[in-house]
């Protein structure tokens, strides 16, 4: 379930995971690394400039079982939300 | 009756999601994007299980040389004559005899692509599975000492038997 940019900007992230040195696979490689250490409910801001990772990371929360909440792109680099599902 | 069994039966088709490559090339582009779809599914909690055939192995070799008695004489010409590990693997295009991989190499650093070397590390830590083709090892001489450390080494069967659980089967 995606969620207005406004919202998303209010969203405070349980960790940020910072992906912008690398490109495809590293985002979600990193996503991958990361996603133990948050807690069930929780959320997860990745900060990418691959931009492929504006798809990938939402396939990664589908295939994943966590909900994908969007991006905000106007920090010059993107910010991508998820919520931890289980 | 009938239906629980068509239920179970939904059940094993739907848990298999696990992948198979089948590593034949030894190209440094066609490796690279090998380990880029490797460790990608394994970041998406797939078990991964790599087949390294023919000149794929020479990906695996160590840098390093090592001596190994008991080689043909063509076995040794063919251990001179092919690359000695991910460091030194040609293009499939525009290799420019060996100028190609250093600016391949070069782009992929500026664009923030992992390394080989990193990619096959990487696949190792998330455990990718890499079986390496004894028969192919024969032919072209090669012994498990020349080779990386923690590989399988196995026939076809042992491909086929992963490639029943995997949804996704790559031929590189």
């Amino acid at each position: 379930m995606t969620v207005a940019v406004e919202e998303l900007k209010e969203l405070k992230s349980d960790q940020v995971i910072d992906a912008r040195a690398t490109s495809c696979p590293g985002p979600i490689l990193a996503a991958k690394k990361a996603i133990g250490g948050i807690p069930v409910g929780g959320v997860m801001e990745v900060l990418a400039s691959d931009t492929g990772t504006l798809k990938d990371l939402p396939a990664w929360c589908k295939k994943m079982g966590h909900d994908y909440l969007g991006s905000v792109d106007d920090a010059g680099y993107l910010q991508l939300f998820l919520r931890k599902m289980k | 009756m009938i239906d629980e069994l068509l239920e179970r039966e939904v059940e094993t088709v739907e848990t298999k999601t696990n992948k198979t490559i089948i590593l034949f090339s030894g190209e440094f582009d066609k490796v690279v994007a090998a380990f880029v779809i490797a460790n990608g599914a394994a970041a998406m909690d797939d078990e991964v299980t790599m087949f390294f055939t023919f000149w794929s192995i020479n990906a695996l070799r160590r840098p390093e040389k090592v001596a190994i008695s008991g080689k043909t004489a063509l076995q040794k010409a063919f251990s001179v004559m092919m690359p000695r590990g991910a460091g030194r693997l040609n293009t499939s295009h525009m290799n420019f005899a060996g100028a190609g991989p250093k600016l391949m190499k070069r782009m992929m650093r500026e664009q923030n692509v992992m390394s080989l070397d990193d990619l096959i590390a990487s696949a190792r830590e998330q455990g990718v599975k890499m079986i390496v083709c004894q028969m192919s090892m024969d032919i072209m001489g090669l012994k498990a000492e020349e080779l990386i450390d923690d590989l399988e080494f196995a026939g076809v069967a042992s491909y086929l038997s992963d490639a029943d659980d995997a949804n996704v089967n790559l031929f590189i």
